[in-house]
Parts: structure tokens; C-alpha cells; sequence
């Protein structure tokens, strides 16, 4: 259990009267964060450092690492991955595992191109198919491992390798199908207006330092534990020069050679990371259906004593990956421009997985944000990056990838033994 | 004596040919604290789950307020105002005190969840039990001692206005301190006018916070009868033998059939 001793309550202390105390000031709550650290609560920190590391590796041994172009390249590549992991943060938060969402967004990518090319279907109605699809696989293996209690482990595994049919007997072995919808394709391929951009950027960050200072009064007028006013400028501050600094860079002219051609502005694949992001973190924090799966993944048997719907909860939770992984099918198709039997069947759902647990969700539940896929899923999406640059062989790739993912791992498994050891 | 808040009459219960209740009556009053004692398989637990209403009863009747209920599962016990807090607590670790104290029955403003609600009636709970050794409410339940979640869990079942409140065990796992802290806790609960049942086997625990024993001897009720009235000698007795003095079973049920 705990190290701290209890001291026994002593009467003259007034009700709560350390409580209000929590992080008033910047010192206060800087020592509050060192402490969790200490206590093995890391969060993003080892991801976000990782990424520096890389940033610092790849712009010394290669020049062209760092320029916009190359920055814009990163994004697009880290698309499909990001979202991957945003839908598998739902499942491994309740300690479960999805093996085959990567397949499933190849599946889905398919009946969604079958449907552009073979029906002329709008855009939006083939999307949303392709999406159904992927909610359908994700209920069908959410009642699997609720109803019949089999290990998620084993039921992904056997979709993982049946769901592979569905592509292969729709395209046939060794096809494959175009996938140059003007919407879809123009996801990865074409840039938000500069003008545009720079507007979503100001609308965003002004919402968020809207919603902060907002928060900040409404639970400091009513004497709740509230973060102090520095600190929440420090936060709008930093949000504000990422995503004013993202905007800048991508809103210049990348193209390698700028007198020929005009490449600029954000790349369609981010907007709709963002909207995705801003999306799931609202249902988590904000939300009874969020919180109630933080529940079942902290204790199952609590949330179904508080009465929670386990059941419901858990099949959602597979349903909402499921379809996650169609879309991020659908984005790996708009990035390579077609889809084969093959797609989503590589490496798409290990390096997703790796990009979550890297983000800070931990591998046995309970854990887990939709940040730490952004955040894991950039990292992931450097290493190829760079070492493709870097002109270094498939297996170098493979081999740095594996180790970062264990590495994650390794962090998350010591941290847990160290949050229960220090109890934070 | 006032009318008990929630009283059981004749209630038997068997397993199969196993009889674990014999006609066992048991009664909660309000502002007092019931220990419920026996040794190991004398049916404290089963007695425990027909009040929380995760088992049916044979025969005999569940009353609440003196009036007659049917009771079909747990739902419609927490209804009554009656809050059971398990002995493993059941807690999310990875959640804060709040959000342990109201999970499943979160509060909402449209469709979010209304921390500020949650968080001030979270607070005043805790101040009016006088809790005042967690830092914050905003800690995960993980940072907290074993001291401390029992407390949770005991806010927990009150926080909905119940009337009764079951502990099981709530001591045993707890050092000296956190045990002075729980049992302080116990007695507050018992001065708020709730009906509280201790069940325990720890006899210091008993003679210093109950008002009333009740020991159950191998299915049957051995003696009901005011702390006052007992010694820890007597209690001890009636627990392991069933009978002490003028108390117990008048014939042991053990050896009556040999």
C-alpha cells in the first residue's frame, strides 16, 4: 500500500484546510509535477523527449530533415497512424487489445473504393460505408470478447487473419484499386487555403484560452482545486506558438524548388487529425460514456458494482477503434493513392499500437489519452521519415522501430511498478 | 426503543441442503451502530447479501421503516437507502476521490459532466464527516493509504443520503491510526442518526463503537443484546460456543442432535 503514514486527524485543523492549498502557486504546482514523475506518472514526457532526440539526430546527419517541405511530408505520413492509435487508446485503456484494426481499415479503405469506382458513389456516402464496415467488424469482435468472454488477444487475431480475405476476394490477388477520389486523394495531396489555415489556427487557439481562463474562474470563484492563473497562461502561451508556429511553417512556399511551383499551406490530413483529436478528448474527460471507461479500465468489477453497463462499455470501446482504423484506412489509401489486398496488413498495427503506448497509454488500462497517439504517432512517423533520408535499408527502419516500441513498454511497465510501489 | 430502521424477521436461507440461516431476526436502529459477529461460517456474509439484496431469502420478511418490502436485487436495496461497503472497497484506482464517489451516478449539465457540482458536494460530504486527512479530492485513489479509500468508501455510501450503512470489515486491513481514524468515523456516522452495521472480528473494535451485538452461532442468532450488557469475554463466548450464561442457544445446535 501506501508509504505515507497517516497521522491521526487532528481537531484543530480546519475542515479540508490543506486542500484548498493544492498548486496555488507556480511553485507549488512545478513540485507537484516533479513529484509524479518521481512516482513513475510520466505521461507524454518520455515521448516528447524522444521526439526531440530524434529531431536533434535526424536535422545533424541530414540537412534536408528540417526544412518545411520534409515537415510537411512527416505530417501527412504520420496521419493514418495517429488515428490508428486514437482508436486503440479506447481498447487498451479498458486493458484490452486490437489486433486487427490495421486490417480492418484495409478492409474498410476497400469497400469504400469499390464503392467510388464501381457504383460512382458520392464521396461521403462511400466514406461512411467504409466506416460502417468498420463498426460492424468492431461490434461483431466487441460481442465476441464480451458475450463469450474470449481474450480480445485471440479474437483480433483470428480477424486480424480473416478480415485479410475480404480485400483479397473483392480486389483479387495482385490487384489493386485506385483510389483518386478529388476529396479523399486530396486529404494527403492537397493544402487548406493559406488564409484558411491561418483562421482555424486563430479560432483555435483563442477557443482553448477561452475555455482555459474560463475554467480557471469558474473553479477558483467556487474554491475548487484549480490550477494557478500562471500556469494556465503558460499553457495558452505554448499552445499558442505550436500551433501559430505549425501554421507559419506550413503556410510558407515548401516546394524544393520555389520559382517553379507554389506548395503551401496545411496539408487536409491535419485538420482532420485535429478535429478527431479535439473530438475523443471531449468524450473522454468531458463525458459520463468517457468516464465510465476509465472505469471499467481501472476496475472492472467497481464500475459494475457503480452500476455501469460493462458490457456496453467494452463493446463500444471496440466499435470506436474499429471505426477509427477505417478511417485511418482511408487516409493510409489517400496517402498512397490505392488500395491492395496487402493494405493495412504490414506493419500499420503494431507501429500504431507503439505510437500509443510511446504517447503514455498504458498497456494494462486505465491509462491513456487521445494526445498520446498524436504525440506516440509522431515519433513513430519520424523514424522512417528520417531514416529514409538517411537512405538507410528496411531492416535498420524495422529494427530502430522495434526497440523504440520496447522501450515504451519497458517505461510503462517500470512506471506502473512505480506509481504502485509510490502510490501517486 | 425507537422502531428499527431496517429490521429482518425469521429469515431462513439454504444452499442446497446446506441450511445456513436458522429463523434469524436482525434489527438496524437509527443513530446506532449494530456489530454483527460469528465466527467463519456462521452466516454473516450470506446475511449480509440478503440485506444488500444479492441473495433472495427462503422464507421471513425484509422491513424497512417498519413497513414490509419486496426486495429483488441490489438496485432496489440502494433505493431504500441502504449502502453496503464491501470489504475490497471497490474503488478505480486510476480515478480521483471524486470520481470514485460518484461513479455510475455522475452528475451532468447537458451532456458533461458537472465537475463543479460533483467536486463542492464531494466536499462538503467529507467535511461533514470531519475527514480531514486527504490533501485533496482531486488525489487518485491509488495515492491514498488504506486508511484513507475505506474513508472514500465510507463517503461513497453516504453521499446518496442513505439511511444504512453496512461495513464489512472495514478495520481489517488498517494499522493502528487508520483504524482510530475509521472506527472515529463509524461512531460519527452512528451520531448523523444513520443506522450502521459493523460487521467485524475484531472485539476491541466491537466494544468500543457498537451499541448493540449481534452474534450469530452456526446459522442462528445467539444473542441480541446492548454492548452495555456483554464483556469481551461474553462475546467471545457466544461466538465460538454459541452460548454464555443466560445468553446463546439454549441447547447447542452442534452436539442437540448427538
Amino acid at each position: 500500500m501506501s508509504v505515507e503514514s497517516d497521522t491521526p486527524a487532528k481537531p484543530a485543523d480546519g475542515a479540508f484546510a490543506s486542500d484548498n492549498r493544492q498548486a496555488v502557486t507556480l511553485g507549488d504546482s512545478a513540485r507537484d509535477y516533479v513529484n509524479r514523475l518521481r512516482g513513475g506518472d510520466m505521461g507524454s514526457l518520455p515521448a516528447i523527449l524522444g521526439l526531440v532526440v530524434l529531431f536533434v539526430v535526424f536535422s545533424t546527419l541530414h540537412d534536408r530533415f528540417l526544412t518545411t517541405y520534409n515537415m510537411a511530408n512527416l505530417v501527412v505520413q504520420a496521419g493514418s497512424i495517429i488515428v490508428l492509435a486514437m482508436g486503440l487508446v479506447f481498447v487498451l485503456l479498458l486493458g484490452e487489445i486490437d489486433l486487427s484494426a490495421g486490417v480492418a481499415g484495409g478492409a474498410s479503405a476497400c469497400v469504400t473504393a469499390l464503392m467510388l469506382i464501381d457504383h460512382d458513389w458520392h464521396w461521403l456516402l462511400a466514406t461512411i460505408a467504409g466506416i460502417v464496415v468498420g463498426a460492424v467488424i468492431g461490434l461483431a469482435i466487441g460481442a465476441l470478447v464480451s458475450f463469450l468472454g474470449i481474450p480480445s488477444f485471440v479474437v483480433t487475431l483470428a480477424f486480424f487473419l480473416a478480415l485479410q480475405a475480404i480485400p483479397l476476394k473483392l480486389i483479387g490477388s495482385g490487384g489493386s484499386l485506385r483510389f483518386n477520389n478529388e476529396v479523399l486523394r486530396g486529404l494527403s495531396i492537397k493544402n487548406v487555403p493559406v488564409t484558411a489555415g491561418w483562421i482555424a489556427a486563430v479560432v483555435i487557439v483563442l477557443g482553448f484560452a477561452a475555455l482555459a481562463l474560463w475554467r480557471y474562474r469558474s473553479r477558483s470563484a467556487r474554491g475548487l482545486v484549480h490550477q494557478p492563473l500562471p500556469l494556465v497562461i503558460i499553457q495558452i502561451v505554448v499552445l499558442a506558438v505550436i500551433i501559430f508556429g505549425l501554421t507559419a511553417l506550413l503556410s510558407a512556399n515548401r516546394a524544393p524548388n520555389p520559382n517553379l511551383f507554389n506548395i503551401s499551406g496545411i496539408p487536409w490530413v491535419l485538420p482532420v487529425v485535429i478535429a478527431l483529436l479535439l473530438f475523443w478528448t471531449f468524450v473522454l474527460t468531458r463525458t459520463r460514456f468517457g468516464r465510465h471507461l476509465y472505469a471499467v479500465g481501472g476496475n472492472a468489477e467497481a464500475a459494475r458494482r457503480a452500476g455501469i453497463n460493462v458490457t456496453r462499455i467494452r463493446i463500444s470501446a471496440f466499435v470506436i477503434a474499429s471505426s477509427m482504423a477505417a478511417v485511418s484506412g482511408l487516409l493510409a489509401a489517400s496517402y498512397t493513392g490505392k488500395v491492395s489486398p496487402g493494405s493495412g496488413g504490414g506493419n500499420e498495427l503494431l507501429y500504431a499500437v507503439a505510437a500509443a503506448v510511446i504517447g503514455g497509454t498504458s498497456l494494462f488500462g486505465g491509462r491513456g489519452r487521445a494526445m498520446d497517439a498524436v504525440i506516440g504517432g509522431l515519433v513513430i512517423a519520424t523514424i522512417p521519415n528520417g531514416l529514409g533520408l538517411l537512405n538507410q535499408a528496411a531492416y535498420i527502419n524495422l529494427l530502430v522501430t522495434g526497440g523504440v516500441l520496447l522501450l515504451a513498454a519497458s517505461v510503462d511497465a517500470i512506471s506502473r511498478r512505480r506509481r504502485s510501489a509510490a502510490g501517486v | 426503543m425507537a422502531q428499527p430502521l431496517l429490521e429482518l424477521r425469521g429469515v431462513n436461507k439454504s444452499f442446497g441442503v446446506a441450511h445456513v440461516l436458522h429463523d434469524v431476526d436482525f434489527a438496524v436502529y437509527p443513530g446506532q451502530v449494530t456489530a454483527l459477529v460469528g465466527d467463519n461460517g456462521a452466516g454473516k456474509s450470506t446475511l449480509v447479501k440478503i440485506i444488500a439484496g444479492i441473495y433472495g431469502r427462503d422464507t421471513g420478511d425484509y422491513l424497512f421503516d417498519g413497513q414490509s418490502v419486496n426486495v429483488h436485487g441490489p438496485r432496489d436495496v440502494a433505493a431504500l437507502g441502504v449502502e453496503v461497503v464491501y470489504q475490497d472497497l471497490a474503488l478505480c484506482e486510476n480515478l480521483d476521490i471524486v470520481e470514485n464517489m460518484f461513479l455510475g451516478r455522475e452528475e451532468t449539465k447537458g451532456i458533461t459532466l458537472d465537475e463543479v457540482a460533483m467536486e463542492s458536494r464531494a466536499r462538503e460530504t467529507l467535511a461533514s464527516l470531519s475527514v480531514r486527512t486527504v490533501k485533496s479530492v482531486r488525489q487518485s485513489v491509488s495515492s491514498l493509504s488504506g486508511g484513507q479509500r475505506q474513508t472514500v468508501a465510507i463517503a461513497k455510501a453516504v453521499l446518496w443520503n442513505s439511511k444504512v450503512v453496512l461495513l464489512d470489515e472495514p478495520t481489517a486491513a488498517l494499522g493502528v491510526a487508520q483504524t482510530r481514524q475509521v472506527l472515529d468515523l463509524v461512531r460519527r456516522l452512528a451520531d448523523r442518526g444513520l443506522g450502521v452495521v459493523l460487521i467485524s472480528h475484531n472485539m476491541g473494535d466491537v466494544m468500543e463503537v457498537a451499541d448493540r451485538v449481534t452474534a450469530l452461532y452456526l446459522g442462528r442468532v445467539a444473542a441480541d443484546v446492548h454492548v452495555e450488557e456483554v464483556t469481551h469475554g461474553r462475546i467471545v463466548e457466544l461466538i465460538t460456543a454459541g452460548r454464555s450464561g443466560d445468553l446463546g442457544i439454549a441447547e447447542n445446535p452442534a452436539t442437540a442432535t448427538v
